[in-house]
């Protein structure tokens, strides 16, 4: 197994020097002379100049790259124009806001998404199934953006039970994380149903059936572990979404996350920190899936053993 | 010759029964099956009407979705104005037709591109494979390394916000799922023995790739484009949501929502029809495209 673990390691940083380097080249490529983009129109000839060489952009493009690498790789983003302080700094105070909405997201709802999956499964076609069918292919379709405002409407206007935006206490994280979770547990509540329908009708859990075991046991023991595989696959794949729909629920509820940052970034033209944004959202995509794979590893036996041997 | 003719207008009454006989084709036993759930019927239901809503807006609502009316703003929902109107007196309803157009599209083209970018890169991929086979899917791999809504807003800014550009970022973003869907299914089918039969019977890779194994892939494409079409819509109008699609006034139903989140207190209506009808949409294509996938599905009976 640690050989498997290994091979997606030396996979994961080739990947992230790849992806820098196709952010570098097109932020080069679109952009034209980036220390025109940066004062603006009005500026005189002398500062654009003085601009391009404090930030080395007189060398040329190759040596620049680089010292773009170096800089990476000692966790320099480079400066902010908007704030004037390092992109690094910026990225670090916000890094926290996102990352509990995140993390909270997606432990809630796979946590609530895995119930829902195998109480729908156990209970097939029963009123709680199709109940919980309905609710999950809802939930699983009305967009991020649109819960948002709905939860809002809700829970913030009408029933006066949460802040509508902003940071301070544990409450102005309910409506965000919900807002997140709820597409995550509908999609993992479909996903667990259908893997643990096939599983229980496997012949190995009929076997522990008529051994006598109780319910409980065939499903924790026999049945659960199976049907985690295609979850966790899922939980991996749907890392890439929960990112993009972190930056609309920070945007939503006033969070100042990342991705809050980012959208800043872009209608202040914040080159620099856009180039930071990108970039670490693509790391965190790699090392998440990365993650993924070493539980898949744990979880999953076959893995284990093929690759042991 | 008696003896001898006898059993051969036998054997053609007999091939003739068994013509008429012969069980239902594999689409037409998905239609049925389709068919026969009440759900999906409903759904495509409802998704004819909206599309033919958003189609003839013009005949359904009088208003213009850009006009101002001050005397009228601020209405909550009436028999004039059955959504109600915004601040400076536009129709809702009228925005809401209108801008299915520009959701409908961004849902539609950007699949539709990303289809006919993935598509053949998934069967070169799957049935040449070697070198080449390496290069289409690292390529891949690289582009799934940047989350889908990040590169796409990264790109729409360097770009500029278009509806032109908003469909390029979606489909670029999609092409990865659809070529990996691809090139599985066709790793699994090439070695089947109707596609040796071909290739033995002399049939070029061209041909073996586009009628003989195309054929194979559609029943699981059918499925990831619809399901793709109501991701696409939903990630168009993520993008105008973060301001980044069509600039206003021009009515979409992300940006609707964006402008109607300030008057949420007062002003409900002006985010809450929008918000509906897109979820409305969205949810009907994953019906649709679920019943689909159960119906193409053989473990799955009707």
């Amino acid at each position: 197994m640690s050989q498997y673990i290994l091979r997606r390691v030396l996979i994961a940083f080739p990947l992230i020097l790849v992806v820098v380097t196709i952010v570098f080249v097109v932020m080069r490529a679109s952009l034209g002379d980036p220390a025109k983009v940066m004062v603006g129109d009005r500026a005189g000839p002398e500062l654009v100049e003085k601009i391009r060489r404090d930030l080395g952009l007189d060398l040329p493009v190759f040596e620049q790259y680089l010292i773009f690498l170096r800089n990476l790789s000692q966790g320099d983003l480079g400066r902010s124009v908007k704030f004037r302080e390092p992109i690094t700094e910026r990225i670090a105070k916000s890094i926290p806001f996102t990352a509990t909405l995140a993390f909270l997201s997606v432990a809630i709802g796979t946590a609530l998404g895995l119930t829902i999956g195998i109480i729908t499964a156990v209970y097939q076609r029963s009123w709680i199934d199709r109940l919980g069918i309905v609710t999950s292919v809802f939930f699983y379709s009305i967009p991020t953006f649109a819960l948002g405002l709905l939860l809002i409407l809700i829970f913030s206007i009408a029933l006066r039970l949460l802040p509508v935006q902003g940071v301070g206490t544990w409450k102005h994280f309910v409506l965000p994380v919900a807002n997140l979770a709820v597409g995550q547990s509908a999609l993992i509540a479909r996903l667990t149903r259908a893997s643990m329908i096939e599983v229980l009708s496997a012949d190995y859990v009929r076997t522990a059936r008529a051994k006598g075991l109780n319910q409980r046991r065939v499903l924790i023991r026999h049945a659960l572990q199976n049907t985690l595989i295609p979850v966790i696959t899922m939980v991996g794949l749907s890392i890439s979404f929960l990112l993009g729909g972190a930056i609309i629920t920070e945007i939503i509820f006033g969070l100042p996350g990342v991705g809050s940052l980012f959208i800043n970034a872009i209608s202040n033209r914040d080159y620099p920190m856009i180039q930071g944004v990108v970039i670490l959202g693509a790391t965190a995509l790699i090392f998440g899936n990365l993650i993924v794979d070493v539980i898949y590893a744990l979880v999953d036996p076959r893995i284990r053993y093929e690759q042991g041997s | 010759m008696n003896k001898v003719r006898d059993p051969m207008i036998h054997r053609q009454t007999k091939s003739k029964r068994s013509a008429s006989d012969r069980p239902p084709g594999l689409y037409a036993l998905v239609i049925m099956k389709f068919v026969s759930s009440r759900v999906a019927l409903a759904s495509s239901f409802c998704l004819i009407l909206i599309l033919l809503a958003v189609l003839f807006a013009p005949q359904i609502t009088p208003y213009d979705p850009l006009q101002r009316n001050t005397p009228e703003r601020n209405q909550p929902p009436s028999w004039l104005h059955p959504f109600g109107t915004d601040r400076i007196g536009r129709d809702i309803m009228s925005r809401v037709l209108y801008g299915g157009r520009l959701s409908l599209r961004v849902g539609f083209f950007s699949v539709a591109l990303a289809v006919v970018i993935g598509v053949p890169l998934g069967l070169i991929a799957g049935y040449v494979g070697g070198w080449l086979d390496n290069i289409i899917m690292r390529v891949m791999d690289v582009i799934l390394a940047f989350p889908p809504l990040i590169l796409a807003i990264w790109l729409v800014s360097l770009l500029g916000a278009s509806i032109n550009n908003v469909i390029f970022a979606i489909a670029l973003s999609s092409i990865p799922g659809y070529a990996r869907l691809i090139r599985g299914i066709v790793l699994s089918i090439r070695e089947m023995e109707y596609v040796m039969a071909a290739r033995s019977m002399g049939a070029g890779s061209l041909r073996i790739m586009f009628f003989h194994i195309l054929p194979g892939v559609l029943g699981p494409l059918i499925v990831v484009t619809t399901l793709g079409v109501s991701g696409a819509i939903v990630f168009g109008a993520s993008l105008s949501f973060l301001g980044l699609g069509v600039p206003p006034p021009t009515p979409e139903w992300g940006a609707m929502l964006t402008d109607g989140r300030s008057y949420l207190r007062t002003q409900w209506w002006v985010a809450v029809f929008p918000g509906m009808t897109i979820t409305l949409v969205v949810l009907v294509l994953n019906i649709i495209g679920d019943a689909l996938r159960d119906a193409l599905d053989p473990n799955v009976r009707a």
